[in-house]
């Protein structure tokens, strides 16, 4: 069993590195491995979530690398392996450079599976990185267009920079006496510490799962193929963070501020990108913003510690939004367009495919009884037991997402326009659904439909039965709110149905939101870091490498110039001047030579009188000492 | 053995002075005797107890007029240095295998080279490290000089004066700790025990002060850097990768070995100002390299953020008060750990930008576009090197990175959440330099045809890479070895 385990995740890493390495030779079996392996760790992830294996071995001084799978990562587990195995068979249909595409792919959900079933924060931290680098290369894999490879930065610069709060973390908890930084015992950290440990746990979860103010990185997230939409919205990456949340749903706890913090971002950003989903005109930029606003719900459920519920809401949304990304990359693929007005009818053109994206959108809206609605109802029952404010505000994200999902339903239903002016703006349409294609759509949407009755088992896997249920008229509430909003929407398109009315392009809700510029732009998130992060990082980064010449350089040369001048100076004076002076003294030698030859006559006489004189001086000398 | 595995490249070397050997003979020897050493080395590692300390020690009368020794050994804290030296090396002779500009000295240089860096990580006493220090800058500088491209004289001198201007100062030093001892020594080990400054404030900050800025400059750390980034841009691959690789490490190891044993007292005392030049270099390289438009130079400036995590790591395990030992063991293991994982990847990034400058002959960003179409090998391989550089789980800079950062935290809070900032920059820059570069529409100087990676360059390259990788997945291998010393580093300084 702990063999299933390490298998479940190195088996799709092993696949994706053996793909990439490979290389273009690997074009042609790429996808049919893929799903092998997509497939092996599915029946691998319900081993394990049936064994519920633990293993660990030493990796750095009194910090293992730990794997476990207990009740959440059973669910997990689960969750990421159907999904994977979903998307990737929907992907073999799609995909131009299979090896790269299918190879990061694996990896990405290795990673994620890595993620999920860690027990402690260096684990984690492993392979929340590496899927945040993933994330990158997939959403670049168009590379030779010049938006994707930014967009995927964007992405992974903006998660890295939450990633740091990991890093701190996992040095809080260390120096908070958790020295194996095994999550389970994080929040028996010393309080000051904790509060460090707690902050860096946040940040990071906020920005994985593109919460307030991170949002905007799944905008961009989107210039990548629809696959990878469809999986990074859905089982992994965002959803990694909410998991991460409702795992350290103690350490939330435990501490006086974080859980009211963290749920309000939640709702705030259940509400606000809510708003900004209704004001999208491109289905994949909807479905993005969506996501933000329903991923709130997860970390609102962290936030008043309502497991059980979160990880309803997580599953549901996952299987949900899945399908819907799938569904919107299918018709891109062919009608060449993922704009709203482009895709009026096409529900009707494809009836099977638009059933499934009815099935979804109506989920997505909280109508019960589909999975959604069950996910949402546990949530909110959570956040009205801890605070009034947070469960009304609740409600507002209720009804804003009933309203985004069924504009995005009212966008595609009627009679397809007669003419494809609209099409082929995004790239060349191939005016088919291809069978391969449709084949994860289906199982997707009956998950999506009924896995609100995995309420109960989830409660029990999370060993979650004491946290609160909906009440009766809590649910007849939200289901009655879901309902009232969405035919508010669908109404006027009702004559739509039947297939002969001329509809606007856009849905009502949304031509009115779409004028609202900041909720257009993503209420700006994205200039906001661009202007106050990356300008200025840039500009001081140009400075200093001026300074760096100029200065830091410079002052090298100006020291070894000093030096040289100094030599030059020397040289010149002090060198010279020497030089004068021992030829001065040479010259003073000869002279003083000469006059001394003088004396030396040779004649007798001259050295008699000589002698006499200096014994004259010699008297003279000891009369005047003496 | 020791003295077999460090001598044995310049002996050879030696040998090829003798006329008529032929070139491709030369390239060869040079990768049949750095596998050998390789071997070596690898024999060594197995035989090697990390709980014994020291290992193939050898001791014998070398100057005893100063009580200097010819004393080498081997312990957690060089033997990783010296398996990357080896590992390096004979990535370096491999690829070099294409070389046809005058072949035989270039060989010998890089032999001496050899010799004289394993001589380093293995020597045991000062003078006999001073000599290796001192040597290892006069190989640089003639192989810069004399097989560099672009301004290669002036940035082999200015690199040449400024290190050897580090060692004079290193020197004094040195100088310093001998006179200061009693028994007066230049022997690492006596010295260690001694600790013969204790306790002397102002005697003993003028010593540390010699000593590191000696250890700085070659290290390189901010604002001693600047001789880095001409030297690198200007040398030739392998000279680069063996001058950021295995050169730089000579300063930091000289901290792990020298420094903090033998001067635990004063470097607990000016240990705050270690992490905060530790912390100024991670922040300053990685903003100046994100600045670069030429990726060498860039790369160049990465090693000045790289270094600075391992001073970091250093500083803090020297911030002894209110911290546990565990965190600043695992700091001093993450610094050693980077040393090992700096040397290989930045290896493999320069020996890859070697592989750049001879498809498109200029290490200018803008004058490339889309390399990945036409070389997707050298894409793929880059696109790892520079995933690993930036601290990629799964690499070898994680288990560094990580180990710095978590055990750093707790001696020295603020710092470190400033420099966690740094992996962030580093990102951002190989992330821009990977777009410049690989991505987009295709692009190469003049409109040359960029041919992908030859079988030789993946093959001196690829083992780097790989190396880095497995490090990262089982670490314990090498953190077998260097966590004991690390630890009796970490005691050495507490006490």
């Amino acid at each position: 069993m702990v063999a299933a385990l390490v298998a479940l995740v190195s088996v799709p890493v092993l696949a994706g590195l053996a793909l990439l390495v490979a290389g273009r030779s690997a074009n042609r079996i790429a996808a049919p491995v893929a799903i092998c392996a997509a497939s092996v760790a599915l029946l691998l992830a319900v081993l394990v979530a049936i064994g519920r294996p633990a293993v660990s071995s030493p990796l750095l001084a009194g910090i293992e690398a730990g794997l476990a799978v207990d009740g959440l990562s059973a669910v997990m587990v689960l969750t990421v392996t159907a999904v994977a195995l979903a998307v990737t068979v929907f992907a073999a249909a799609e995909v131009d450079a299979r090896y790269r595409f299918f190879g990061l792919l694996l990896v990405f959900v290795g990673a994620m599976l890595l993620t999920v079933t860690a027990t402690n924060l260096l684990t984690l931290l492993a392979g929340w990185e590496v899927m945040g680098a993933m994330s990158y290369a997939l959403i670049a894999h168009h590379w030779r267009q010049p938006r994707p490879p930014e967009s995927g930065a964007v992405a992974f610069l903006t998660t890295r920079t939450a990633d740091l709060g990991l890093y701190i973390a996992a040095g809080a908890a260390l120096a908070g006496g958790v020295g194996g930084l095994a999550l389970a015992e994080l929040p028996a950290a010393s309080s000051g510490w904790r509060d460090l440990l707690t902050a860096g746990v946040v940040i990071a979860a906020l920005g994985k799962s593109a919460q307030l103010p991170f949002s905007f990185w799944l905008a961009r997230a989107m210039d990548g193929p629809s696959p990878v939409s469809a999986l990074l919205h859905s089982a992994t990456m965002v959803a990694a963070g909410g998991y991460l949340l409702l795992r350290l749903e103690p350490l939330l706890a435990a501490s006086s501020w974080a859980g009211t913090v963290v749920a309000w971002v939640g709702v705030t950003s259940a509400v606000l990108l809510g708003a900004v989903a209704l004001a999208q005109t491109d289905l994949k930029q909807l479905l993005a913003a969506s996501t933000c606003s329903q991923i709130g719900f997860i970390v609102l459920a962290a936030g008043v510690g309502g497991t059980a519920g979160g990880t309803l809401q997580l599953v549901a949304h996952a299987v949900t939004k899945s399908l819907l990304f799938l569904v919107a990359g299918a018709w891109l693929t062919a009608l060449g367009s993922k704009q709203l007005p482009a895709l009026r009818g096409a529900a009707r053109r494809w009836p099977l495919v638009g059933l499934v994206f009815a099935a979804g959108a109506l989920s997505l809206a909280g109508v019960p009884p589909l999975s959604i609605f069950f996910g949402k109802e546990a949530v909110l029952a959570a956040a009205a037991q801890a605070s009034p404010a947070l469960y009304v505000a609740g409600l507002l994200g209720v009804v804003v997402s009933a309203a985004y999902a069924a504009a995005a339903l009212a966008a595609v239903v009627g009679r397809p326009p007669d003419d494809d002016t609209l099409y082929d703006t995004e790239l060349r349409g191939t005016r088919e659904i291809p069978t391969l294609a449709r084949i994860p759509l289906v199982p997707l949407a009956l998950a999506a439909a009924v896995l609100g009755s995995a309420a109960e088992p989830v409660r029990a896997a999370l060993d979650a039965t004491t946290e609160p249920t909906p009440t009766l008229t809590e649910a007849l509430l939200s289901g009655a709110v879901s309902v009232a909003v969405v035919l508010a929407v669908l109404l006027p398109a009702r004559a739509a149905l039947r297939g002969d009315a001329v509809l606007p392009e856009l849905p009502r809700v949304v031509a009115a939101c779409a004028r609202v510029g900041p909720l257009r732009e993503w209420l700006g998130l994205e200039r906001l870091a661009e202007r106050a992060v990356a300008t200025p990082t840039l500009a001081l980064a140009r400075a200093l490498s001026v300074f760096d010449a100029r200065a830091v350089d410079g002052a090298v040369w100006a020291g070894a110039a000093t030096v040289r001048t100094a030599a030059q100076l020397a040289d010149l004076r002090v060198e010279a001047a020497v030089s004068r002076s021992v030829l001065r003294l040479a010259r003073a030698a000869v002279a003083m030579g000469r006059l001394a030859r003088r004396p030396q006559t040779g004649q007798l006489h001259h050295y008699y009188a000589q002698a006499a004189c200096a014994l004259a001086v010699l008297a003279l000398f000891l009369l005047v000492v003496r | 053995m020791l003295s077999v595995l460090v001598f044995a490249p310049l002996s050879v070397g030696l040998l090829l002075l003798l006329p008529r050997v032929p070139d491709r003979a030369v390239c060869w020897t040079w990768v049949v005797v750095s596998a050998a050493d390789l071997a070596l080395v690898v024999g060594l590692w197995i035989g090697y107890d990390p709980a014994a300390g020291i290992g193939y020690e050898t001791n014998v009368r070398w100057i005893p007029t100063v009580s200097s020794g010819y004393h080498i050994g081997v312990d957690g804290l060089s033997l990783p240095l010296v398996a990357m030296t080896s590992t390096l090396f004979l990535a370096c002779a491999v690829y070099s295998l294409r070389q046809r500009h005058r072949v035989r000295a270039f060989v010998l240089l890089f032999l001496l080279l050899q010799t004289v860096s394993l001589g380093l990580f293995v020597a045991l006493d000062l003078i006999l490290f001073f000599v290796f220090f001192d040597v290892s800058i006069v190989a640089m500088y003639f192989i810069i000089a004399g097989w560099g491209h672009g301004n290669a004289r002036r940035s082999a001198l200015m690199f040449f004066l400024y290190t050897f201007l580090g060692s004079l100062v290193l020197l004094l030093g040195f100088i310093g700790l001998y006179l200061s001892a009693e028994p007066k020594t230049f022997d690492m080990v006596q010295l260690a025990a001694q600790a013969p400054l204790v306790g002397q404030g102002v005697v003993g900050g003028l010593v540390l002060l010699a000593l590191v800025v000696g250890l700085a400059i070659k290290t390189p750390t901010v604002p001693f850097h600047t001789w880095l980034p001409p030297a690198h841009s200007d040398a030739p691959a392998a000279g680069s990768a063996i001058l950021a690789g295995v050169l730089l490490k000579m300063g930091t190891y000289g901290f792990v070995r020298i420094v903090m044993p033998i001067m635990p007292d004063t470097w607990r005392r000016y240990a705050l100002v270690i992490v905060i030049v530790g912390v100024v270099s991670v922040i300053y390289g990685a903003l100046v390299a994100l600045a670069q438009t030429d990726l060498k130079r860039m790369i160049a400036y990465t090693s000045v953020n790289h270094m600075g995590y391992v001073v970091l790591g250093v500083g803090a395990a020297g911030l002894v008060a209110g911290s546990e030992e565990q965190a600043r063991t695992l700091a001093v293991t993450g610094a050693v750990t980077q040393m090992v994982s700096h040397g290989l990847i930045t290896g493999a990034l320069f020996l890859l930008t070697g592989v750049l400058y001879a498809r498109g002959g200029t290490y200018d960003m803008a004058a490339y576009g889309g390399l990945a179409g036409p070389a997707p090998r050298f894409g793929l391989l880059f696109a790892a090197a520079a995933f690993a550089s930036l601290g990629l789980p799964g690499f070898s800079g994680f288990i560094a990175e990580f180990q710095i950062f978590t055990g750093s935290l707790d001696p020295a809070p603020v710092p470190t959440v400033i420099a966690v900032l740094g992996i962030l920059i580093t990102a951002a820059l190989f992330l821009l330099a990977l777009q410049r570069v690989f991505l987009g529409g295709t692009k190469a100087p003049d409109g040359r045809a960029v041919g992908d990676v030859t079988a030789v360059e993946v093959s001196a390259i690829a083992p780097l890479v790989l190396l880095a990788l497995v490090i990262g997945v089982f670490p314990r291998f090498l953190l077998d070895v260097i966590e004991p010393a690390a630890r009796a580093v970490v005691e050495l300084v507490a006490r």
